[in-house]
């Protein structure tokens, strides 16, 4: 396999696994949330406002994977 | 979902190496897998898709105009990811619709270079520097005239009973100011810092929106504007630290508070890890906004992979479902960079507050400050502008 061959291999199995930790952490962040809702409906706004901070913080660490798999991608 | 569909376009881009886009049977044939089933969940196509049909169409059309422009060029044909990347990235062609070439086109272009010319070329010596604007740096322009302006305009209805736009702006700048900056600086220090929080919040919420104009482009997807940003933050955090601490305290924490034979492993470490938040802060948000735009961009692009308009009838509500995420995104990445940078330096003032003797203030301010947490925490749950 030529290293051209080999970078766009890699490039897509890394965003791959990207999206797998990525899902993987914002599913456990959103159960964890409606766990809370359930027990708490009055909480329901404070709740809503730390998972989307949460899920922002989680889906910039999957983009730094991303942005190393657009980079072996375009410069192979 | 976007990092889903962000693989999508990884897969779609690294395929479309060969120079002829319409003549893929074997990856068009893969594709025409994902794309089916992704077509599954459709129940976004119901919204109302009337204004927003005409921005896709407008966006779809501006790429089917550049693809037919790379095909009758003939010396190298355009592929789908040249396209792709000509949009996210910067240069110095604007595009705009309007009259050249004899009549309306929707592809007229500006070259800056040849506006500009050598006029803003800098010679030193060997080196040159090249000062002209580039795409980008209008869209920055344009996005801080139209924030000032926003401003300015809106400032004649403030009053005891704020309406019109001043009241919607007002609504933004005390969320900033009591969710944000009390809530992480402590209500003593917090209004030194109001100023700066607001200008980021606004300027990269302004910034994220233009890039969702129809032929302006996000200057917040370069990566040289969110170093810039995140350089403010870090200036900003470091002369906090610094006036709270006092040099040598400062330094003193770079030590990391261990034995002396083990400095030298101890501050480069420590070194690194201060500049670790502001290199998230600034890889956060230029791949989320560049990483929304491919998206919706080899959604579209996917109409001319396939080689068929039938692709457009699950292509397009999915993009429109894209941009919709992309929205809500272009707030939520404003609101986590002040919150970020309000985070850290409130971190900065926590240490010390501002000498030893105001220790006590310091901490009643945190306690006042987690105070107010509990009673904006109902104000929070009725209107957070952070939802888009």
């Amino acid at each position: 396999m030529t290293s051209t061959a080999l970078a766009f291999l890699s490039a897509g199995f890394g965003a791959g696994l990207a999206v797998l930790g990525a899902g993987l952490g914002i599913g456990r962040l959103a159960a964890a949330a409606l766990d809370g809702t359930a027990r708490q409906p009055t909480a329901t706004g404070d709740i809503r406002t730390s998972m989307i901070i949460a899920a922002a913080l989680i889906e910039g660490v999957t983009l730094f994977a991303i942005v190393v798999c657009v980079l072996l991608a375009i410069k192979a | 979902m976007t990092n889903l569909l962000a693989t999508l376009a990884l897969a779609l881009a690294t395929t479309q190496h060969s120079p002829e886009p319409a003549q893929h049977a074997a990856p068009a044939a893969e594709h025409a897998q994902p794309a089916a089933a992704t077509e599954h969940a459709q129940p976004h196509g119901a919204a109302a898709p009337a204004e927003h049909g005409a921005v896709a169409g407008e966006h779809g059309e501006s790429h089917d105009g550049s693809a037919e422009h790379g095909g009758g060029h003939g010396e190298g044909k355009e592929t789908l990811s040249d396209v792709m990347l000509g949009h996210v990235s910067d240069g110095y062609e604007i595009e705009f619709p309007g009259f050249c070439h004899g009549g309306f086109s929707f592809e007229c272009e500006v070259n800056l270079k040849h506006v500009f010319g050598d006029s803003l070329v800098l010679h030193f010596g060997s080196t040159t520097i090249d000062l002209t604007p580039t795409k980008h740096l209008i869209m920055l322009w344009l996005a801080s005239i139209v924030l000032i302006l926003a401003f300015l305009v809106s400032a004649k209805n403030r009053g005891l009973v704020p309406r019109g736009l001043y009241n919607f702006l007002e609504l933004l700048v005390q969320f900033v100011r009591d969710e944000i900056a009390v809530k992480n600086i402590g209500k003593e220090y917090a209004d030194r810092y109001v100023p700066y929080l607001c200008t980021a919040f606004f300027f990269i919420l302004f910034v994220n929106l233009f890039g969702l104009i129809p032929y302006a482009a996000t200057a917040t997807g370069n990566i040289g504007v969110t170093v810039a940003l995140a350089t403010f933050t870090f200036i900003i955090t470091q002369y906090t630290a610094i006036k709270s601490m006092g040099l040598g305290g400062w330094l003193k924490h770079l030590t990391g508070g261990v034995a002396v034979w083990l400095w030298p492993i101890m501050i480069p470490v420590e070194i690194l890890g201060l500049f670790t938040k502001p290199f998230a802060l600034t890889i956060r948000l230029f791949a989320n906004m560049v990483a929304g735009h491919i998206v919706i961009m080899s959604l579209l692009g996917l109409i001319f992979a396939l080689g068929s308009p039938l692709v457009a009838v699950g292509s397009v509500p999915m993009a429109l479902a894209i941009f919709g995420l992309e929205l809500f995104v272009a707030f939520v990445q404003a609101y986590i960079f002040t919150m970020l940078s309000s985070l850290f330096i409130g971190a900065g003032l926590a240490h010390h507050g501002h000498g030893e003797e105001h220790e006590e203030h310091a901490h009643a301010a945190s306690g006042a400050g987690s105070e107010h947490h509990g009673s904006h925490g109902s104000h929070v749950a009725g209107g957070s502008p952070g939802h888009g």
